[in-house]
């Protein structure tokens, strides 16, 4: 195309710059959040994964285990192979800082076998100290971030949890070779066992392989050797389970940034389709005079790619800001947990900003496509006749694409029952999609239909704006697409969200029974209780008594993070939210005399397990044969987590320590003295000591910080929406002030004018909510029973919140015929003596 | 003349014939001036007036102020000197919504581009003024096609717009214009977006229902041909009204 035709499409985008800038910030939102969410993930990823390969070294591969280890025997037996060059022993454990949140990383090694293998992990001592500063069972060195995270006023001490009691270090040296982010602590090996309670006990071997073995070879060689529930593996591995474990959340964030990007598409085509409508007899004298189909079509691509191109490039400059923003405030974190406590940088990615560029233009061009192909099926005779703009108002998009819709809605249904696809509901997405498309498609005939259901009025400002809509259905695509879309996305989010948030407290309800609790640390940190504090526990005035959970890792599936172990007691019947099978823990029908496991709904998704089937557990390095007895709902633990019990753990593994206590006092007992005297016995530094209705408010603000995030979005894309009404009434006016003028000669007053449109824009978004109300309920379906499942593995009851539904469907309606009105005020306050004048 | 008052004369269903020498519109020394600047007159001194049941056109070159009178007539445009008066209400210091409503009882309108809604079938068209007057359902229906069948498209009530000819879409706009039964009906061009076949139909049509309805008619045109069939024919000046044909009588 040349350039003087380029300027003049170009330059119609600069003729109508509210809705160009409206469509363009649409775009750069969508972009900018979707790249946004990318970068903060990406970065968060590398650094995590950057600190894990610095940990590693030279390794070829790596032992691992859950963080409750196993005998240091296999590295002796290991390190005599053949196969094997160095081994590096390795026990790691999260240090709970007493007082402090979070815990630190605290890496127990050899210091002769470290030089070999993992030289970033050498301590350096400062120079006052002596040279082997680092075989002292005392000390410890610390990177440069744990200085900053673990150290309070005592610099040269510091201070770890260690069960309930608590351990000092000097602090004899640094760690220079950890990563910038990097928060931990390195220790002798032996020390590290002492001090924590792990005697005899490693969480790792790094092993390089002797020359000539092949990392297979010695993966097939060395692992019959290995106990049950250890893992040979090379140490790019970890950095795979965090990128697996978080990406599920990391993609659900994304497809919100897509329907903002998509709702951006829908405001291109309101702009363009009524830009095009407006310009018919200028496209028809182009026409006329010469101009073949082809290059108008291309001309008015154009249009919607240099708006998308505009868009995405403003994204760009914006996600890159919301992201710098996000490192600088929350870390590496987008509100899920996973990488709490990274603080990862900026990076620039060529390719990351040439595709979001490359969205941003794909949305305006998709925008544009509808309406440029519209423009060139036109005849140029009839296109030059006076009203071929309004007819085409009347005649564009009439039809409901009846068969289209139905397509789109069997394929949604049969996209729901698509398995994922590696770890993402794919099927989901898509299905969301496809409900969005079905949406708009019967949008034309839902406002017919509702004008045939409304046909009530007998005011003249009804019947005109009831004679428009029902005559001009295709008014409502061009308004209401970005209506149905927003108002779907923003009420499949609030049921989602409600149902979330009310299964979450009802669950709560259920797995916090007792009057207090009691917790030292979780999972895989170092505090803990031992038979003595579980006595003083006992012991302590108004308890009537106590049960104790044992929380502990095992791997079950390679490549997978690790499972949680819950050693508990169960035939109590409290605290296991059952969705199938029973809490009893004989069974009629059992006749395999195995002891029960309870599976939580993930680990029995990813295990592919139900009640009656087999289970085996590592425990001890031995594997163990248990039946699964039931499954229940956990919205803790998204690894999974198993449930056995208390004794048969014992019994097992030997292990006596206890994480959490939960106590039920004596009847009569103020819960609130029994907490006191339980802080007297332990320190409050040491010991959580909370009762279920703090953990429960806890827990709930948690929630609503983590999906504050959504909220955001969805605001977003309801302004967009709004925006489309506000366009759309606002270059209808203006195509129509000859409609207007002619009303105000028959003897219509201003005002009426104005509740005439403000009529017809309360009516568009009343039909465009009610569509998207009821697409938005099949989104949020999806979301709940596919999406959810799919990614979290975690089921949730449907619990719809009428109400606030209801105030915000009219709240919207009232605010979109306040917008229509005030955008088409220009149509009002103009002369009606001009406007009777042109020949529309 | 209130709406009361309007109603009262004008029983409902029958076409009252007013005194031809009953004066319905009557404008004295009305003067306009464009706030240009510097300020431009555009005219002066005009003076005029129009019985029941007569009909008179105004002619002129472009950019004298043919349209500008007529919308003052209408009282869309303020005047800037002189009185008008319709029936016995003087347009002069009447509020925007006054007018609205003087407009609604007591003007009908037919425009050169016809302005005919799209999304409204024929009968709903022309039954629009009769809605704004308050009047709804089966009485509102009845006068509508009765006054369709008047301009000949009785059977095509429930046609849509778009399935009409020009000529017949300016039938639907005289059809509107009269069917509240106006005192004065205006007609900017009526003919100008017509071949002349068609055109001097519609026109006698127009200036027909005119003079049956008693309504003074006021036409603006170009057309000599046109202007010819009203009663009487000014031409407007910058110096005022200078009535150039009489009465065919």
């Amino acid at each position: 195309m040349n350039p003087a035709l380029v300027r003049l499409f170009a330059a119609s985008l600069g003729r109508r710059r509210l809705a160009t800038a409206l469509a363009l910030f649409a775009i750069a939102l969508g972009v900018a959040l979707g790249l946004a969410v990318q970068l903060i993930h990406e970065a968060a990823l590398d650094e995590f994964g950057r600190g894990m390969r610095e940990l590693a070294g030279e390794a070829d591969l790596q032992v691992r285990s859950g963080r409750v280890g196993f005998d240091e025997q296999l590295y002796l037996t290991l390190a005599l192979r053949p196969e094997i060059a160095e081994a590096s022993p390795v026990l790691e454990l999260d240090a709970r800082l007493p007082g402090r949140a979070g815990t630190l990383r605290i890496l127990g090694i050899d210091l002769f076998r470290v030089a070999h293998v993992q030289p970033a992990l050498m301590p350096v001592a400062d120079d006052r100290d002596a040279r082997f500063a680092g075989l002292q069972p005392d000390t410890i060195f610390l990177s440069a971030a744990a200085q900053d995270k673990a150290m309070g006023k005592g610099r040269g001490v510091l201070r770890v949890q260690s069960g309930v009691k608590v351990v000092a270090f000097r602090v004899a040296g640094t760690v220079p070779g950890a990563g910038v982010g990097q928060a931990l602590g390195v220790m002798d090996i032996a020390a590290a066992q002492e001090a924590f309670g792990q005697v005899g006990r490693l969480t790792r071997i790094d092993l390089k392989l002797a020359p000539g073995v092949s990392r297979e070879q010695a993966v097939t060689r060395l692992s019959p050797l290995l106990p049950a529930g250890i893992s040979l593996s090379q140490p790019e591995a970890s950095g795979t389970e965090a990128a697996a474990l978080s990406r599920a959340y990391r993609v659900n964030l994304t497809m919100l940034a897509a329907i903002a990007l998509l709702t951006g598409g829908f405001l291109v085509f309101s702009t363009q389709w009524l830009s095009v409508v407006r310009r018919r007899r200028e496209f028809a004298l182009f026409r006329a005079l010469g101009m073949n189909r082809g290059t108008l079509l291309r001309g008015l691509l154009l249009e919607g790619a240099i708006t998308g191109l505009a868009g995405g490039l403003a994204g760009i400059a914006l996600g890159h800001l919301f992201a710098a923003l996000a490192f600088r405030l929350i870390g590496g974190d987008l509100g899920a947990g996973y990488f709490e406590g990274l603080r990862p940088s900026l990076q620039f990615s060529p390719g990351v900003i040439g595709f979001y560029t490359a969205l941003g233009v794909a949305a305006g061009i998709a925008g544009a496509w509808l309406p440029a192909h519209d423009a060139t099926l036109m005849g140029p005779a009839s296109g030059l006749k006076a009203g071929a703009a309004e007819a085409a108002v009347l005649g564009g998009m009439k039809e409901s694409r009846g068969r289209g819709a139905l397509a789109c809605f069997g394929l949604g249904l049969f996209a729901c029952l698509l398995p994922p696809f590696g770890g993402i509901p794919v099927g989901g997405y898509v299905a969301v999609a496809l409900a969005l498309a079905c949406a708009v498609m019967v949008l034309p005939w839902a406002t017919r239909f509702s004008m045939q259901v409304l046909n009530v009025g007998r005011g003249v400002v009804w019947r005109l704006a009831h004679a428009r809509l029902a005559a001009a259905p295709g008014q409502a695509v061009v308004a209401g697409a970005g209506v149905v879309a927003s108002v779907a996305l923003a009420v499949s989010m609030a049921i989602m969200v409600s149902s979330f948030r009310v299964s979450v407290d009802d669950w709560l309800g259920t797995v916090l029974p007792a009057d207090l609790y009691l917790r030292a640390s979780s999972a895989g940190a170092s505090g803990f209780f031992d038979a003595d504090a579980l006595k003083l526990v006992e012991n302590t005035p108004g308890v009537a008594f106590i049960d104790t959970v044992r929380a502990t890792e095992v791997r079950l599936i390679d490549g997978r993070p690790p499972v949680t172990l819950i050693a508990r007691e169960v035939s109590r019947g409290w605290g296991l939210p059952l969705v199938s099978g029973s809490l009893s823990a004989h069974q009629r029908d059992d006749s395999t005399g195995l002891p029960p496991a309870w599976l939580s709904e993930a680990a029995a998704d990813m295990l592919q397990l139900a009640p009656g089937s087999t289970l085996s557990l590592p425990i001890a390095g031995r594997m163990n044969l248990f039946r699964v007895a039931g499954v229940w709902r956990d919205y803790a633990r998204q690894n999974g987590a198993v449930v056995i019990g208390r004794d048969v753990y014992r019994q097992l593994s030997g292990d006596l320590k206890v994480n959490d206590v939960a106590i039920r006092v004596v009847a009569g007992t103020s819960v609130d003295e029994v907490a006191l005297a339980l802080r007297e016995v332990f320190s409050d530094d040491l010991v959580d000591i909370a009762m279920p209705g703090e953990i429960r408010k806890l827990s709930l603000e948690i929630f609503d910080r983590t999906f504050l995030v959504t909220y955001l979005m969805e605001a977003v894309a309801i302004m967009i929406g709004l925006f489309g009404i506000a366009s759309t009434f606002a270059a209808l006016s203006t195509a129509r002030k000859g409609e207007f003028g002619m009303l105000r000669h028959l003897g219509m007053t201003r005002a009426e004018i104005g509740r005439l449109i403000a009529l017809e824009g309360g009516l568009t978004a009343a039909v465009g909510v009610g569509v998207g109300v009821v697409a938005g309920g099949g989104i949020a379906w999806i979301l709940i029973e596919v999406v959810n499942r799919q990614s979290f593995h975690w089921s949730m009851d449907i619990h719809v919140p009428y109400a606030g539904l209801a105030a915000f469907s009219l709240g919207l309606v009232v605010l979109a015929a306040m917008v229509a009105r005030v955008a088409g005020y220009r149509a009002m306050r103009q002369s009606a003596v001009l406007a009777v004048r042109e020949d529309w | 003349m209130t709406r009361a008052e309007y109603k009262r004369r004008r029983p409902s269903g029958t076409f009252r014939v007013y005194d031809s020498l009953e004066s319905m519109l009557k404008i004295a020394q009305l003067g306009k001036t464009l706030a240009t600047a510097p300020p431009r007159k555009l005219f002066e001194l005009l003076s005029m007036e129009v019985g029941a049941g007569e009909c008179v056109a105004i002619i002129g070159e472009s950019g004298v102020g043919k349209s500008t009178l007529l919308n003052c007539l209408a009282g869309l445009e303020p005047v800037s000197s002189g009185s008008i008066r319709v029936g016995d209400t003087e347009l002069a210091g009447l509020g925007d919504d006054a007018l609205s409503q003087l407009r609604r009882d007591c003007f009908g309108f037919v425009f050169q581009a016809f302005h005919v809604l799209p999304h409204l079938t024929l009968l709903q068209n022309v039954a629009v003024p009769l809605w704004l007057q308050g009047r709804h359902g089966a009485e509102a229906d009845r006068c509508a096609q009765h006054m369709l069948e008047r301009v000949g498209l009785g059977t095509r009530a429930h046609d849509w717009p778009r399935e009409l000819s020009g000529g017949e879409l300016q039938r639907v706009a005289i059809a509107r214009a009269l069917v509240h039964r106006p005192i004065v009906v205006l007609a900017d061009e009526p003919t100008g977006n017509l071949d002349p076949a068609r055109a001097m139909d519609v026109l006698d049509l127009l200036l027909s229902s005119i003079r049956d309805g008693g309504a003074a008619g006021v036409l603006v045109t170009h057309s000599h041909a046109a202007a010819r069939r009203a009663d009487r024919v000014f031409e407007l000046r910058q110096d005022g009204l200078v009535q150039v044909m009489a009465a065919a009588q």
